[in-house]
């Protein structure tokens, strides 16, 4: 019998869900709120030099990728998975496009984290 | 052409039928606002990388009133998700005891929204250090 591949996908479906659900408000909160509003948090935090020290750092990098990647995963999956709700029907097109941009935001933020610089 | 005429109940907008429904796709269109959220900090990663001028650029874009109203939004959004992941988490991962018993589901429930609230609150505080 052929190997199903759902596992690995649902495990990353998962383990993104699960990170966006413990710290995924408070991440919105910071990054899209309070540092560009400069409430109660410090308008300087996200600069250019605390960001690249920040990326520079292998347990930041580590972060950021996780994040982006995992995020990407988890809502590729559901789109995909509710495609078929709206009717369309569930081939490589949907596949490909859907776990194609995860593929692609993963490997464009591991190209990005590794060219910032340890 | 066949005479008959058979009666096909039609598909459109199915899930407004049911309140069940409408909650089970809120819960799946969260996942559109996740991926719009990744593509934010994905983004800025690759602005870092590119250097200083087009950093400033992602950080400019940010203090938006537009983004900053996405990013409202997507905080709604956010909380949303994470009450409806713990809520459904006692079906998706059932844990069974070794007594052979589930854990209750409330439980499961109450303990998922207790760990998302203090890890939020201890990251915002641990960031403001």
């Amino acid at each position: 019998m052929k190997r199903s591949n759902a596992p690995i996908f649902w495990s990353l479906f998962g383990a993104g869900g699960m990170l966006s659900a413990l710290i995924g408000p408070v991440l919105v909160l910071i990054t899209g709120i309070a540092v560009p509003l400069a409430w109660a948090l410090p308008g300087d935090l996200l600069n250019y030099e605390h960001a690249l020290a920040f990326a520079r750092h292998w347990a930041g990098k580590a972060f950021l990728l996780a994040i982006i990647s995992l995020f990407l995963w988890h809502g590729v999956h559901r789109i995909y998975h509710s495609l078929h709700d709206f009717g369309v029907p569930l081939g490589w097109p949907a596949k490909l496009s859907c776990y194609g941009l995860a593929l692609a935001g993963t490997i464009a933020a591991g190209v990005a984290l590794l060219s910032v610089g340890f | 052409m066949s005479a008959r005429k058979p009666y096909i109940r039609s598909m459109d907008a199915w899930w407004l039928r049911d309140s069940f429904f409408v909650r089970y796709m809120l819960r799946e269109a969260t996942a559109l606002f996740v991926v719009a959220y990744a593509l934010v900090l994905l983004a800025g990663v690759v602005c870092l990388a590119r250097g200083p001028t087009a950093y400033q650029a992602w950080l400019r874009i940010l203090a938006t009133p537009w983004s900053i109203a996405l990013h409202v939004v997507l905080l709604l959004v956010f909380l949303y998700h994470t009450w409806s992941w713990f809520r459904i988490m006692p079906k998706t991962m059932s844990l069974i005891l070794p007594s052979g018993k589930h854990l209750s589901p409330a439980l499961v429930t109450t303990a998922g929204l207790l760990a998302a609230a203090l890890l939020c609150i201890g990251l915002f505080l641990a960031v403001r250090l």
